[in-house]
């Protein structure tokens, strides 16, 4: 038995091809956004040593800041909607709905699926103006809402929240799963003899579901966080950054940068920074898991 | 009478939100049979008329989602099958086998989880560059599959913790080596992580499309997420008929999908996030 789990050989053909592809791919590029970061210009074209010049322009790039302020934004809103609206939901289901449970969780659970890119599209023609109404200003008309018909993703002051509405439409039965599953977990003794105590709604909740499903909440904070850090894909596809610059993340400014102006040293610098970030929240919000 | 209006009102806002859920997919699939004119004529929320295949057919030939699926179908299930393979024999060297550094190697692993995808993503273009594979699906795959690993791997090592090692030791002493160990006794027992695993990773893969924009520009080679993204450069975006075809036509198979493998792939999506 030992002998044939020590078989040097074996643990080489399982470990190595693996390894090797995972650390040029994925573990290298890191490292070497590091050494690029340390660079001016584009390799091949003015590739030039700067020192730390494009740290120091970082902080003073507005641009950056701007991307940065959206970026933020969006994730303090897509992270407590998308999780937020989850639980509201995993809540209704667990104690108001009867029957049609599995219906209902496989009809929420669905646009989680769906490519990205293809919700983006069908958001686009949703939030429409011209030449004719998409399907949210068509409705506004017909409920006689002529007011609130505008442009929605194409001025700057509606298109980010536009943005958060659809991420948040799109994961939003996929937290009410998770929740649901959790709740599920939760023996049913504990809230019927809650109830019994005279227990609310609010009062169950702040004192024995809250500190049940804790664990479970900061979880799904965490995986809504990195999910938003990165924030690309959605973005592209709804309003590619625009108006202006009113929906451009981090992510799109560093792609902008490195691939649209070529300045692949100082890209880099905004590559580590969004690295830096990602650590950073996830560790933070880790913070609020405290053991008891 | 009190507690009726409650409960009516929670149904109501239930159904509320289900509708929200699906109403804008249904009205997507309606809107793709619709012809040119009944934009115009009509309000957008408003039913087809007829059905009006001619904007499949446009998207399908004319916009090249033919080249496209092909395309996204080679590479997904190429790294996939990387993905399966890498996952399985490294979660299973670092939790069963026995050697000084598998720990670290594990953690190694582990670690990938923390990195966005865009941090890696100038090296990689320019290493690609260097190695004159940009434009070609061989980059996609090895992306695709050296990205795939981590969250893979966490997920069957914590799997392969709770195997118990009996099983192995009877295989062993019945006269079984390492590789028929793995083929006939330990893959077969871990096919709900396998499956777990192929799930998470082709929604992934699939949907990816950070890395096939930046790596392929090559229209022959382009993916679906890249094609749907400049289809309207191409059709105009007035022919709004083609635009629904050709996002319908991407949302159809994954709900047929969805509606064959519902439970699993809720399952493997949200072992994901709860595990990972």
């Amino acid at each position: 038995m030992k002998k044939v789990l020590e078989n040097k050989t074996a643990i080489a053909i399982f470990i190595v091809p693996a390894l090797v592809v995972y650390s040029v791919i994925v573990i290298l590029p890191v490292i070497w956004s590091l050494y690029y970061s340390f660079y001016s210009g584009s390799p091949g074209l003015k590739w030039e040593f700067c020192g730390f010049d494009n740290f120091r322009r970082l902080f003073g790039d507005s641009n950056f800041k701007a991307s940065l302020a959206v970026n933020l934004k969006y994730i303090s809103i897509v992270m407590l909607g998308q999780v937020g609206m989850g639980l509201l939901l995993a809540l209704m289901f667990y104690f108001w709905l009867k029957r049609f449970k599995n219906v209902i969780r496989t009809l929420v659970f669905f646009p989680v699926v769906l490519p990205t890119v293809a919700v983006g599209q069908l958001f686009q023609k949703i939030y429409e103006i011209q030449p004719n109404y998409g399907l949210l200003n068509s409705l506004l008309n017909t409920l006689g809402l002529t007011a609130l018909i505008q442009p929605w993703i194409g001025q700057a002051s509606t298109a980010l929240g536009s943005l958060c509405v659809m991420d948040i439409w799109v994961a939003m039965g996929f937290y009410a799963v998770i929740f649901y599953g959790a709740l599920l977990d939760i023996p049913g003794d504990v809230i019927e003899a809650a109830k019994i105590d005279g227990a609310g709604g609010l009062q169950l909740f702040h004192y024995i579901l809250g500190p049940l499903l804790r664990a479970m909440i900061i979880t799904c904070l965490i995986f809504s966080f990195s999910g938003t850090v990165k924030m690309f894909e959605s973005a592209t596809a709804l309003t590619n950054g625009g108006p202006g610059a009113a929906t451009r993340s981090l992510s799109m400014y560093m792609y902008n940068v490195s691939f649209t102006y070529n300045k692949v040293g100082y890209g880099s610098v905004v590559a580590l920074f969004i690295f830096m970030l990602c650590v950073l929240g996830s560790s933070i919000i880790r913070k609020f898991d405290v053991k008891e | 009478m009190k507690k009726g209006l409650k409960s009516i009102s929670i149904k109501f806002v239930i159904i509320c939100l289900v509708v929200m859920e699906v109403y804008p997919l249904f009205w997507m699939l309606t809107a793709s049979l619709k012809q040119q004119s009944e934009w115009t004529s009509k309000p957008a929320y408003a039913l087809n008329s007829g059905f009006y295949i001619q904007n499949y057919i446009q998207a399908w030939t004319r916009g090249n989602m033919n080249i496209f699926f092909k395309n996204s179908f080679i590479c997904t299930v190429v790294s996939l099958f990387f993905i399966v393979l890498f996952t399985v024999t490294v979660s299973f060297a670092v939790t069963k086998m026995k050697w000084k550094l598998k720990e670290f190697v594990g953690k190694y692993f582990e670690f990938g989880i923390m990195i966005p995808v865009a941090t890696a993503l100038i090296p990689l273009f320019q290493i690609y560059s260097g190695m004159g594979l940009l434009n070609s699906r061989l980059c996609l795959i090895i992306t695709y599959t050296a990205f795939g690993l981590s969250l893979s791997i966490l997920l069957t090592t914590g799997y392969l913790r709770s195997f118990p090692d009996e099983i192995m030791e009877a295989a062993v002493i019945d006269g079984c080596g390492i590789y028929k160990l793995m083929w006939y006794v330990v893959v077969p027992l871990m096919k709900n992580a396998i499956v777990t695993v192929l799930v998470l990773q082709f929604f992934f893969k699939w949907n990816d499309l950070i890395f096939s924009m930046t790596f392929i520009s090559d229209q022959r080679l382009k993916t679906v997420q890249t094609g749907l993204l400049y289809f309207q450069n191409e059709f105009g975006a007035k022919n709004w008929g083609a635009i629904f075809a050709s996002v319908s036509m991407c949302v159809i198979p994954m709900l047929i999908l969805y509606l064959i493998l519902n439970k699993r792939i809720i399952e493997g999506m949200t072992a994901g996030a709860v595990k990972g």
